[in-house]
């Protein structure tokens, strides 16, 4: 798929380019050695590229425009998923996606951010940020899980909540926090799967659970680079340093506390190959699941609750 | 420093920010520092909101020593570990919220109240910490809990650990509702971001002072966002009130009585 390429991931992108053309002048036949020589430029310049990757460009990875998306990954990792629709209040909000699915023959109910790929799918999904009508459905459908005792698989990937005048109207503070405080006591297991953009309480409104899982190249942030550059440095185009300072990558999180497991991606990333990510993530929820499935659903919620009493950082004067 | 910012300041005479009328500094401060002209609820610190909420301006401070530790070591103009120091030596190491115990209308009750003056009363991992041990002595004590919200949101010097602040006390907040332990949230002005997207939208009763501002997202942010001025009054107390957001908009001079009777409901 064509799309803006990053500067940073151009040489990538033009030796994936001219390994297609090699590929093609070379189809049924052996690689031809032009072919194998390419390819192995291309495994090291990814290996360059991605073993110094700034935090900022790592932001830029996880935005990417041929990211999987949370469709993608349910397509790949579930079965039978029924979409369900709608919050029986208002409305139903397309950035947010949730329904029943079969996931090694047992069913669960999976929640999620949804961005759209092109132009069109792009103002559908709101650009993957939900109103208040879209946590109000995940949490519809979670609340379902809890009373059917079916675990909940959510995927975060969110610029945040959409900042408007019509979600403000309709409580978009209260529909984050509500959902915070009912995810912390649902009675079934809880795995997020962070695997894009973690904007802030609009990721953190699916996001509380029992296992934080984070994709490699993913970013969870109180506030967007852009954001805080904005505000700190009173310049935007300090993102650079925000995304440093913020600390905000996946290997931050985990050092932080707030991430349990880094799931790794494929060489330049999940977009190189779907595939492989979904597997990636199937196998990590899958290992996950067995081992939460064993545990009683009020010591579930106790254990939940002492895992966010953790978190944070104070001195005792 | 304005009136804006700093509850009224000190100096004999005042301007209302509201009304631009001339005030008597004790005058206002004798109406709880609400203009006595137009009704302008100017911002008030921490320790002068207990005095008004519990009886005979008694009550115990809990949990005093706890601090935002540095997690990330974060800098931006300036480091914000100095940060830190320079607020917590002006406001005697609240960062962010004071917690006491006293009696409202002879009804036992812990109150956590923000300080908007410490970095904008942003929550860090101490608000965080602070308001969850509150709630906890509340389950201890089965005694009620009222969080008076005055921040800007999350404090993002301590990045996603401040974000996770929310998670956390909305967690506690859950327990509360399951052992049937009230929680009245008052949102004052300014309660923004995080704060309002976890406890401040979370009480069994929601109670605002007129004419704040409360919202998730900023109101820059949304007039960027959606490149229109927004309509007068949007965001303000009676403006969520109008919307279902909250159950009562108290002027400040009612609010006590307002808050014991809710709390005898819930005794
Ligand atoms: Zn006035």
């Amino acid at each position: 798929m064509a799309s803006p390429t990053l500067p940073f991931l151009e040489p990538i992108e033009n030796l994936r380019a001219q390994i297609r053309e090699l590929e093609h002048a070379s189809a049924g036949s052996k690689p031809s050695a032009a072919l194998v020589k390419t390819r192995r430029v291309l495994a090291s310049t990814i290996d360059s590229v991605f073993s110094s990757l700034t935090p900022y460009q790592r932001c830029q990875v996880a935005r990417h425009p041929d990211r999987p998306y949370t469709l993608d990954y349910v397509k790949a990792l579930f079965s039978e998923f029924t979409e369900l629709h709608g919050d029986r209040r208002f409305a139903d909000d397309p950035a947010v996606i949730a329904g029943f699915a079969v996931f090694d023959g047992d069913p669960v109910a999976v929640v999620g951010h949804q961005k759209g790929r092109d132009t069109t799918a792009k103002l559908y999904r709101n650009f993957g940020m939900p109103r208040p009508e879209g946590y109000r459905k995940a949490l519809r459908v979670m609340e379902l899980a809890g009373r059917y005792r079916r675990p909940v698989i959510s995927f975060i990937d969110t610029p945040g909540a959409y900042p408007g005048i019509d979600a403000e109207e309709r409580g978009q503070a209260e529909a984050i926090a509500f959902n915070l405080m009912e995810m912390a006591r649902l009675p079934v297991p809880i795995i997020v799967v962070v695997t894009g953009e973690g904007g802030s309480g609009g990721a953190l409104g699916l996001g509380v659970g029992d296992r934080i899982l984070m994709l490699e190249h993913a970013v969870y942030s109180v506030i967007s680079p852009e954001g805080c550059a904005a505000i700190l440095w009173k310049d935007q185009a300090r993102a650079e340093d925000a995304a440093r300072a913020l600390r905000l990558t996946a290997k931050d999180l985990k050092e932080l506390g707030v991430t349990d497991e880094i799931l790794p991606e494929p060489g330049g990333g999940a977009h190189m190959d779907p595939q492989a990510m979904a597997k990636t993530v199937e196998a990590a929820v899958r290992r996950n699941l067995k081992q939460l499935r064993r545990v009683r659903p009020d010591t579930l919620v106790v254990r939940r609750y002492k895992k966010y009493r953790e978190m944070g950082m104070v001195t005792v004067r | 420093m304005t009136a804006q910012t700093e509850g009224v300041p000190k100096g004999l005479w005042i301007k209302c920010d509201a009304c631009r009328e001339i005030l008597y500094h004790r005058e206002v401060s004798a109406n709880l520092d609400v203009c006595p002209r137009c009704g302008y609820h100017f911002r008030i610190g921490a320790a002068r909101r207990l005095d008004l909420l519990f009886d005979n301006q008694r009550y115990k401070k809990f949990f005093g020593r706890i601090q935002s530790a540095d997690p990330l070591n974060f800098v931006d103009s300036s480091p914000y570990r100095d940060r830190l120091k320079t607020y917590n030596r002006k406001y005697s190491g609240s960062d962010g919220v004071v917690v006491a115990q006293g009696e409202i209308e002879k009804q036992g009750a812990v109150v956590a109240a923000m300080e908007f003056g410490f970095m904008g009363g942003s929550m860090g991992s101490a608000v965080g910490e602070k308001i969850t041990r509150a709630i906890e002595r509340c389950l201890d004590r089965k005694l009620p809990l009222i969080v008076v919200s005055a921040s800007g949101g999350a404090r993002m010097q301590e990045g996603i650990l401040s974000l996770m602040q929310m998670a956390k006390i909305a967690a506690g907040l859950a327990r509360m509702r399951d052992r049937r332990i009230a929680y009245i949230s008052v949102l004052t002005d300014p309660t923004t971001g995080g704060v309002t997207a976890s406890y401040a939208m979370l009480g069994d009763v929601n109670i605002a002072e007129p004419g704040a501002l409360i919202g998730f997202a900023g109101p820059r942010v949304i007039e960027q966002t959606i490149r229109q001025k927004l309509p007068e009054g949007f965001q303000r107390s009676e403006f969520l009130l109008e919307h279902g957001m909250l159950d009562l908009v108290v002027p400040r001079q009612e609010l006590k009585a307002t808050v014991a009777r809710c709390l005898k409901f819930f005794r």
